[in-house]
């Protein structure tokens, strides 16, 4: 069967050859124009004065457009209208475009951009955390909480208590393909757009409003994006709007990619958080109660930082159970780009909140902090794991037996798998002696010293949106045999096309190269939901699968009575068709159920059953089912210059029964470095007048290929998720970011080993973090 | 002046080409061959990687910062042209298939050309030929395993024969006619100079000295690219081979001008080892394959790496105009930021370091272990005789406006005894010689209290304690 094998990726070859097409790569007709964005060079404040002529003047420059230029409001924000392409005169951020520039090649669009004479009225930038409480600057009315019994009175009966704060910076997705977009004009004023976006359905819908026309008279496609992770979500719309609209316009084929300090300036980066804590425990580290305060910087406009803060609340909790929570958090409006949606949504910096404190009673009572987290866990309640029957039984025959705890939004956790895996981790990790080890090499390395750690993460499945639960397929099977298979899913690299052909594969008795994969278009698959929150292969794989079930049984019907079978005769199984004694290629079936008016093509449609969530309340169950995985990272440091190194990382990670392990293997190691760079080495910084001073590669330093785990033993923990799931595989896009959080807690322990105090140590961990959290314990402070 | 080069083994032929069109947008917007990428336009992410090859053998260079008058005489193979003309694949592009070393792809086409160079030039340290190119979806490790798996295969045929055709006797580039019809304009961009000869250069640079001398373009590069400058004048240095020598005499070593990053990581790492390990972090693979020695000096960057160790090396600069030529003390080139020591067309021509036994250490402290720009550099070149610092030379970047020599530190080091308490004693030495600014990079502060601690270093190094994190284990 297709499903749950390591195919490559479906486009491997395409990459490897430079065949691979992007947005900037298709051929466009004559005349295609080229755009550039100009940009704000204050963060706040209003235009005075603005002089354009010399932009317009520039060589190359066919047109140039101002907000006052566009027929309609432009507006580019996936939430609340709050985001105008253009600058209306109002300056919120620095690199908030102003106008546009549509010249005759990329490099004199830029040229042009320039150029303009704009004098503003500035007025002082909110930018801090600070700022933003002081001016009462944010979105939603006052802080969001949500609470699970009394937290303040069981801290406050506790036998011990912590409490601390952890600085966590953002993150900018640095893609390796930039924002891009081409707009074609059509007959009529119909527009053709490719775009690079996680989200087509919406740039279609953001573009037809800018238009003033229907959504039908707009087609997007997206065949491929060359990276996105959450930044392609909402931040795609602005150059394909811009597209659409100046080949409106003009009438002429119009190509937007920003050049990379641009891309970085304008767009929005994972949200930076401030948390605070209070933690009442036991003897034991058996936590009571916890209280957290989060703080998210979300930047000038909303976008998706409600959400995003959400999902942040809702990983406070991470894997343990907290018998009295509250959680309260604050959405603060800054004069910055807008933060936004960046793999994990907010649940890595709830879940590093929580992951500190375990650490800091950990640190508190001198214990391991393996056995604390252990002891905190959820209680199982499943028997999922290696040893899981497949299939498993039904939900209900076990819900008799305990009722499940309870997370802090009153989600029963019914399919608790850490325990098991944490078992199977420290095993094959050796984790007990390699930390003893640790502590022995320590003591005779006065300079360099090494820290172990190890984290879980639980991460939850569903868009907390529920309504964007849903996701449709179209399949057609040709009188050939081939098969022509389409649904709302994007590919950004994380291999979905070629899981949920696997899916389509498996329903038709073909191997995957019978499947025709083709790029994500709104006209063949309308109303869909970005690809994010991991959900790619479990909405689409079981839309697509209904797609093809519904041919399949129609063929079924047919085929049973012209042999004169019964239909539970018919078999689909390597690229034939078997009834009883009769065996078809699948092409053969194909074209005669084809000469038998039988329809072979058909949509799919799936929704994600068994949500219920009340966002204000902060009660329900908001996600399907949740994934799981834990990791053991094992770093070095130098107390002279708080440099650092990840010298082994040890992962088990949760994919369900996974649809394709070599898939699944790559988002866990790529996720895992791309986690740990998040918290070590990626630092934004932005100047007094609110510019981001790390616009570029050249300042903003992702992982490079040296920055990965010398010794590097990434596992799926291969057992059946408990909820129907397709093919019972579970979502594996973002949940091991999260894993990168043991390479920022194992440096924290380095640091810890280096005096009585608890470190503190806020992220990124920059060598010169590291080296401020030493300078603290070594004076004590 | 026009430009011929091989392109995937097929004659190109340019006539009157925009001296600074870089190479990348030459492929993509005027030959459509859209497999080789942008993803940053200045050479830190590795996705426009091409190879060039001339006489000597092949190097992997960022096409976004390459501009075409520099591949005049040369063979420029994309990533289209690594597959065999009969579509074969390249053993890395099978090895990439093969260990899913592809998520997004668009990273790809840069490693596939950098793992063909590497592939091609027997190099197996993979974390230092693939340290130019990023790639954010992967996590390395697949892509390394790929890498691991290609180097013993056979190199292809088509890989082996850009060389072979340069060097072939019978090989002639095709005459191209300038001006008549087709001719320069008005419009038409200045002719770029390539001359071939330092005294060549001499002369006109002392007749043009508003011109830019361009060698590897890995800064000026960015001038283009960023700045969106217009580059008055342009002089390319590639051709100037007498610029590119190295001499090792029997009291100093002279380095041209030319000399580039990837030959003074090899000299160096058979004289002062420390200091090619310091350039083995310099850039990348692709940078290192382009920056040259004398654009390092002569741009007179505060953050430049090598004037740290060469000055901590006791090193003198050959500097020339016209037919004058002077030698001064490399630290004495950089007067304060912005501002060196040389005239209006005079040009930097090489280096001399004294040869003395090595007591060189280079620390490079930046974010990220590979291909960043330091917060710090500090070399240090102490000679310790009876127990005693008998004579010290100590020099930083990233710690002044321009590179700089802790003089105080020096003098405070110089008679005491080698031990941890004239160490610490250097102390307020420190704060005279160093004011350093707070940037995107690094604190003031921070930088400080690093620089002292590099001096520490050199003294438990010297002592024999396990101070590299590099050497540690799992």
């Amino acid at each position: 069967m297709t499903v749950s094998t390591p195919l490559p990726h479906d486009a491997a070859a395409l990459h490897v050859t430079g065949r691979a097409r992007y947005v900037d790569d298709i051929p466009t007709p004559a005349g295609t124009l080229h755009l550039a964005f100009g940009l704000a060079q204050i963060a706040r404040g209003r235009i005075t004065a603005m002089d354009l002529a010399p932009v317009r003047a520039a060589p190359g420059v066919v047109a140039v457009l101002g907000a006052d230029d566009l027929a309609r409001d432009a507006d580019t924000s996936p939430s609340a209208h709050d985001e105008p392409l253009l600058s209306d005169g109002n300056v919120h951020f620095h690199g908030q475009p102003i106008f546009l520039v549509i010249a005759t090649s990329h490099l004199l669009a830029r040229r042009a951009a320039r150029l303009a004479r704009i004098d503003y009225a500035e007025d002082p930038p909110i930018l801090s955390i600070e700022e933003a409480l002081a001016a009462d600057a944010r979105f939603e009315e006052g802080p969001r909480v949500y609470a699970k019994g009394d937290a303040a009175a069981a801290i406050a009966g506790a036998t011990h208590r912590v409490e601390g704060q952890i600085e966590i910076g953002g993150q900018e997705h640095f893609y390796l393909e930039g924002q891009a977009a081409l707009a074609l004009p059509q007959e009529g004023g119909d527009m053709v757009v490719h775009a690079s976006t996680q989200h087509p359905s919406e740039v279609q819908h953001k573009v037809a409003h800018a238009l003033g026309r229907p959504m039908n008279a707009v087609r997007v496609e997206t065949r491929r994006m060359g990276g996105a992770f959450g930044g392609k979500e909402s931040q795609a719309n602005a150059p394909a709007i811009a597209c659409a609209v100046a080949a409106d316009i003009l009438g002429r084929p119009c190509k937007m990619r920003y050049d990379r300090d641009d891309d970085m300036a304008i767009t929005g980066k994972r949200h930076d958080f401030r948390i605070t804590y209070r933690a009442g425990f036991d003897g034991d580290g058996r936590i009571s109660g916890v209280e957290f305060v989060q703080y998210a910087r979300c930047g000038w406009s909303q976008d998706l930082s409600l959400p995003v803060a959400d999902r942040a609340m809702l990983h406070a909790d991470n894997a343990y159970h907290l018998p009295q929570a509250r959680i309260e958090s604050h959405r603060l409006r800054t004069n910055t780009a807008s933060a936004t949606a960046f793999r994990g949504f907010g649940g890595p910096q709830g879940m590093l909140g929580i992951e500190r404190v375990l650490d800091h009673i950990a640190h508190h009572l001198g214990a391991d902090p393996l056995l604390i987290r252990q002891r905190n866990f959820y209680a199982a309640m499943d028997r999922g794991g290696l040893s899981a029957p497949r299939p498993l039984p039904p939900p209900e025959d076990i819900s008799g037996q305990k009722k499940p705890q309870t997370t802090p939004y009153g989600q029963e956790v019914e399919d608790f798998i850490l325990h098991e895996m944490t078992e199977a981790l420290v095993a094959s990790s050796d984790y007990h002696a390699r930390r003893a080890e640790v502590a022995r090499w320590n003591a005779a390395h006065p300079v360099l010293k090494k820290g172990i750690a190890l984290t879980p993460v639980k991460f939850g499945i569903s868009f907390t949106l529920t309504h964007l639960n849903q996701a449709g397929a179209l399949v057609h099977v040709y009188q050939d045999g081939s098969v022509h298979l389409n649904h709302g899913g994007t590919e950004m690299g994380q291999g979905l096309f070629q899981k949920v052909a696997q899916v389509a594969a498996a329903r038709f008795g073909l191997e995957t190269g019978a499947i025709r994969i083709t790029a994500t278009d709104t006209a063949k698959v309308p109303n869909t939901s970005a690809t994010a929150a991991s959900s790619g292969s479990d909405l689409n794989g079981m839309a697509v699968k209904a797609a093809c079930d519904a041919i399949r049984s129609r063929m079924v019907t047919f085929l049973a009575a012209y042999f004169e079978g019964t239909p539970g005769d018919v078999i689909f199984e390597d690229g034939q068709v078997r009834i009883g004694a009769h065996v078809l290629s699948f092409a053969q079936a194909a074209k005669l159920a084809y000469e038998h008016r039988i329809s072979l093509s058909s949509t799919g449609f799936y929704k994600t059953p068994k949500l219920a969530w009340d966002r204000i309340k902060g009660a329900g169950r908001p996600f399907f089912y949740f994934a799981y995985g834990v990791a053991v990272t094992e770093v070095v440091i130098d107390r002279l210059t708080g440099e650092n190194r990840i010298l082994r990382a040890d992962i088990l990670h949760d994919a369900g029964a996974s649809l394709n392990p070599a898939l699944d293997i790559g988002q866990v190691e790529g996720g895992y470095v791309q986690g740990a760079g998040w918290l070590t080495t990626e630092e934004l910084v932005w100047d007094k007048g609110g510019r981001l001073r790390t616009h570029a590669p050249s300042t903003y330093k992702i992982p490079a290929a040296s920055d990965r785990p010398d010794i590097f033993n990434v596992s799926l923990w291969d057992a059946q998720n408990r909820e129907e799931t397709i093919y019972r595989s579970k979502a594996v896009g973002e949940p091991p970011f999260m894993l990168g959080i043991s390479a920022f807690l194992a440096l924290s322990a380095a640091i810890a080993a280096c005096g009585e105090g608890y470190p503190a140590l806020d992220a990124p961990a920059t060598a010169q973090q590291v080296f401020a959290a030493l300078q603290r314990q070594e004076n004590g402070v | 002046m026009n430009i011929t080069f091989l392109l995937n083994g097929e004659t190109v032929a340019l006539q009157d080409a925009a001296p600074t069109q870089t190479l990348l947008d030459w492929l993509r917007e005027t030959r459509g061959l859209t497999g080789t990428k942008e993803g940053c336009n200045e050479g830190d992410c590795g996705a426009c990687t091409v190879l060039v090859t001339d006489k000597i053998g092949t190097r992997a260079l960022n096409a976004c910062i390459l501009f075409l008058p520099q591949l005049h005489g040369r063979a420029l193979r994309t990533v289209e042209g690594i597959s065999g003309p009969d579509g074969a694949l390249h053993p890395v592009q099978s090895a990439m298939i093969e260990h899913h070393g592809s998520q997004c792809g668009f990273c790809t086409p840069g490693f596939i050309a950098s793992m063909a160079a590497a592939h091609l030039n027997g190099e197996t340290d993979h974390d230092r030929t693939l340290a130019g190119n990023l790639c954010r979806c992967t996590g390395y490790a697949p892509i390394i395993r790929a890498a691991k798996a290609a180097q013993s295969a056979p190199v292809p045929d088509w890989m082996t024969q850009d060389r072979a055709t340069l060097n072939d006797p019978d090989f002639f580039w095709p005459e191209i006619s300038s001006g008549g019809a087709k001719g320069r304009g008005a419009d038409s961009p200045p002719a770029p100079v390539r001359p071939k000869t330092s005294d060549g250069l001499a002369r006109h640079y002392a007749q043009n000295p508003d011109a830019t001398l361009i060698a590897g373009a890995t800064d000026i590069g960015l001038w283009v690219t960023k700045g969106l400058r217009d580059i008055a004048k342009p002089v390319f240095l590639a051709d100037c081979t007498d610029l590119q020598q190295i001499e090792v005499g029997e009291d100093h070593i002279r380095i041209g001008a030319g000399v580039n990053m990837t030959r003074m990581l090899g000299l160096m790492a058979e004289h002062h080892p420390s200091y090619a390990a310091m350039i083995r972090r310099y850039g990348s693979e692709q940078v290192r394959n382009a920056a040259t020695l004398g654009g390092n000096i002569a741009n007179g960057s505060p953050i430049g790496d090598n004037p740290p160790a060469l000055i901590a090396l006791g090193a003198t600069l050959h500097l020339r105009r016209a037919q004058t030529r002077r030698d001064i003390p490399l630290e004495a080139f950089f007067i304060e930021y912005g501002k060196q020591d040389r005239a209006p067309g005079e040009f930097v021509e090489a280096v001399s370091i004294p040869r003395a036994p090595d007591r060189l250490r280079a620390y490079k402290l930046s974010k990220r272990f590979d291909q960043d720009i330091s917060a710090v550099c500090g070399c240090f070149n102490i000679a310790v005789e009876n127990g005693k610092v008998a004579r010290a030379r100590i020099a930083f970047g990233g710690m002044a406006g321009i590179p700089k020599r802790a003089t105080h530190v020096e003098t405070a080091l110089i008679g005491q005894d080698w031990n941890e308490a004239s160490i610490t004693a250097t102390g307020p030495a420190w704060a005279q010689d160093f004011q350093p600014l707070s940037d995107m990079r690094a604190s003031g502060e921070y930088r400080l209290s690093t620089a002292r601690n590099m001096l520490m270093r050199y003294y438990l190094e010297d002592s024999g304690a396990d101070v590299d994190l590099h050497e540690v284990t799992p």
